[in-house]
């Protein structure tokens, strides 16, 4: 009894959660012409008129009803109004319905905007950020976890502290900086300042430091140097660790926005997040080519969600719980 | 601490350099010289020389560089990207700056422009509503869910997912999908309304405040008792309104569209929480015959409540700082119906980016925002200190 109840609201709640992304889903594969009338309910359904005469069907739209009779467009089978404004009684009208996908939609939007450019930027950036938060994140959590040095600990806890810092803060000077550096509107502006992440060195901080230190013992012994050591006892300890800080990299890579939006300017780097920005300002009266945009721009990251949902929610939950 | 002191101390010195060659030998100079003194500044600070000698006579041992070699390529693109940038918009908001380059000095003048801003309370009263939302409903919806989530075997992996799904996707797309749900023609929000026999809303084009809508709906003629109000204690309208009429419908949705997205990250970091809590407890107040209800405010309510601070923290930290929604749902130019989703981010990119490009302006108003951010979270850590089980 006390479970069932416990589905029902999950159910519901789920469903609420959901909806925005179902109606996404099935406007982006209605005619712009219907949602336009005002059809945005769930079903890509099409709603059209014909009339009959001399045993051919027309499609037709109507435009003024006068007592029993109607003005008409008429069109032919192409879609091409063949006759304007035509009288006729309002009993020859047909009401129809189709269940129809426009799958060209998703085309249309591809060729107004060059998305495809985009998306190989921004996987471009993110693969590389990834790539960089993980070789310098593991240098120095390595060197932070498992060696002895002066100003070890004054030096993290420099950087922690910094972790607090909202990115408003930083914004600005960061904008004089790479002007001055010359980076403003290169991919250097949007890869090099976030190839370091200092959660990524305290997560993996905290995971070197769970390795016994027996086993560096027994390294030494061996005659592993400092490096050797990294790369083959401590990196293949801590897979899960490195692919969950991948997945932070990554999703916050991808899913950047304000930087990206103020440190490019011109479309032949620009990412994707900003291209759909600019795209939404541009076609805002395109309902339907806007969702078909948002469906392919978020369609990479719940792929990956779905195939590793189990490592990703965990991701997430460990980073609540404090080290 | 002295140490700390020090360094924040160099740190500012070479800021002042930073920013005094650049002005006399050119950006890129004047920045190479500021970054060689900080670093330097502290790397002797942080390894402390003096001492070091001594132990290196008395040991015989040969200095280790290599540790430093391992957190060099961490520490040079925190310390280029973030730590002078940080002391660099402290520097910043003393000048006058523009997109150009920097300007003279002016002190405080950017502040006290901030206090005499009408623009920047509006948007502190716009972030202050959101915050007043948004935090403390995710805590309890997350809080429900997860209990509910808990309690149950089967699907758990599945409705977990399903919560979690909005956390994982981009603010941008999440926003132009609500943005035209809450279209007042092709939105789904007044097609739901009209479908079953209310009249359509506004939504985002409505600057008129939800205590306002709620009232008047009621037949109550909330803005004459504001107007006769406003007269009575010679208060501006518009002010009191804002005051008083509570967050527009524009910002509603927004705060709606923040609680969905950041519901499922809540959840599970609850979910987690949940978790932790042994079992023998719940046995415990079986055996003694207390109900779930009970068993939630006597044993989980306290057990939870390290994630409650975390998550409240969390919460708030973010909320403070909301921008993608604000620009892409209301924005630009304007933030909103009147300026009534305009919310502190969204200030500062304006002031900072928009038309008067006045980055020592918009810095101002980050490090004011920072403060507050700092503020909280201390006054949140004492808190929590008080009440840690």
């Amino acid at each position: 009894m006390k479970k069932s109840i416990s589905y029902i609201i999950l159910s519901v709640c789920g469903l609420l959660m959901v909806i925005p992304f179902i109606w996404m889903l099935t406007t982006s594969v209605k005619s712009q012409l219907e949602v336009n009338k005002g059809n945005v309910g769930f079903l890509p359904i099409e709603h059209y008129s014909t009339y009959e005469e001399d045993g051919k069907v027309y499609r037709i739209t109507s435009v003024k009803i006068e007592g029993d009779s109607t003005f008409i467009h008429v069109f032919d089978e192409n879609m091409n109004r063949i006759r304007s404004y035509e009288k006729v009684a309002s009993s020859r009208i047909i009401n129809k319905k189709k269940f129809k996908l426009h799958f060209e939609n998703y085309k249309e939007a591809f060729t107004k905007v060059p998305f495809k450019r985009y998306f190989i930027n921004t996987v471009f950036v993110s693969f590389s950020v990834v790539l960089g938060v993980l070789i310098t994140g593991s240098l120095a959590a390595y060197a932070f976890a498992t060696m002895r040095f002066k100003g070890r600990d004054f030096i993290f806890y420099l950087f922690i502290s910094m972790m607090m810092v909202p990115q408003p803060v930083y914004l600005i000077p960061s904008y004089v900086l790479l002007n001055h550096l010359g980076w403003i509107d290169t991919y250097n502006a949007l890869i090099i300042p976030w190839i370091a992440n200092i959660f990524t060195i305290f997560l993996l901080r905290q995971q070197f430091k769970t390795i016994p230190s027996e086993l560096f013992d027994a390294a030494r012994i061996d005659g592993c140097g400092r490096f050797r050591t990294l790369w083959t006892l401590v990196l293949p300890l801590s897979k899960s660790v490195i692919v969950t800080s991948a997945i932070f990299g990554f999703i916050g890579s991808w899913n950047s926005f304000m930087w990206p939006l103020i440190m490019t300017d011109s479309p032949s780097i620009r990412v994707l997040q900003v291209g759909l920005s600019y795209f939404s300002q541009e076609a805002s009266a395109q309902t339907s080519l806007l969702m078909a945009a948002s469906t392919f721009s978020i369609l990479p990251l719940v792929i990956l969600f779905l195939f590793a949902q189990k490592q990703i929610i965990a991701s997430f939950a460990s980073s609540g719980l404090k080290g | 601490m002295i140490r700390l002191i020090v360094i924040i101390f160099v740190l500012i010195i070479s800021g002042f350099v930073t920013q005094k060659m650049s002005v006399k030998k050119g950006y890129s100079k004047g920045y190479l010289w500021g970054l060689l003194l900080g670093i330097i500044g502290i790397v002797i600070v942080a390894i402390r020389p003096f001492k070091l000698n001594k132990e290196l006579i008395t040991k015989k041992k040969k200095f280790d560089f290599g540790p430093y070699l391992y957190i060099l390529p961490a520490a040079i693109i925190i310390i280029v990207f973030r730590l002078v940038p940080i002391i660099l918009s402290f520097i910043v908001s003393f000048y006058d700056w523009t997109i150009t380059g920097p300007g003279k000095f002016i002190g405080f003048e950017n502040y006290i422009t901030m206090f005499h801003d009408g623009e920047f309370w509006q948007s502190m009263l716009n972030t202050f509503y959101l915050v007043i939302f948004v935090v403390p409903i995710s805590l309890v919806l997350s809080l429900v869910f997860a209990n509910f989530l808990n309690g149950i075997e089967k699907l758990k992996s599945l409705f977990r997912s399903i919560y979690f799904i909005p956390t994982v996707t981009s603010m941008v797309a999440i926003s132009i999908v609500w943005k035209i749900i809450f279209n007042q023609q092709t939105g789904l929000a007044n097609f739901f309304l009209t479908n079953i026999g209310f009249a359509p809303m506004g939504w985002l084009a409505e600057s008129r405040g939800v205590i306002d809508l709620f009232l008047s709906s009621m037949g109550f003629n909330f803005s004459g008792f504001i107007q006769s109000f406003s007269h009575g204690i010679g208060i501006n309208y518009n002010t009191l309104y804002l005051l008083m009429g509570g967050p527009s419908l524009a910002l509603f949705c927004i705060i709606i569209v923040t609680i969905w997205k950041g519901l499922g990250y809540n959840t599970i970091i609850y979910l987690a929480g949940l978790q932790n809590i042994p079992k023998v407890y719940y046995e415990a107040a079986d055996i003694d015959g207390a109900g779930k209800i009970r068993q939630f405010f006597k044993i989980t309510w306290h057990m939870i409540s390290p994630t409650t601070f975390y998550v409240l923290m969390m919460t708030t930290i973010v909320t403070f700082q909301v921008f993608s929604q604000i620009y892409l749902m209301t924005g630009p130019p304007i933030g909103g119906p009147l300026g009534t989703t305009k919310v502190i981010v969204y200030f500062l990119f304006d002031k900072g980016f928009g038309e008067s490009n006045n980055l020592s302006y918009a810095s101002a108003i980050a490090l004011v925002l920072f403060g507050i951010i700092l503020t909280l979270t201390l006054f949140q850590k004492r808190l929590e200190k008080k009440v840690h089980y």
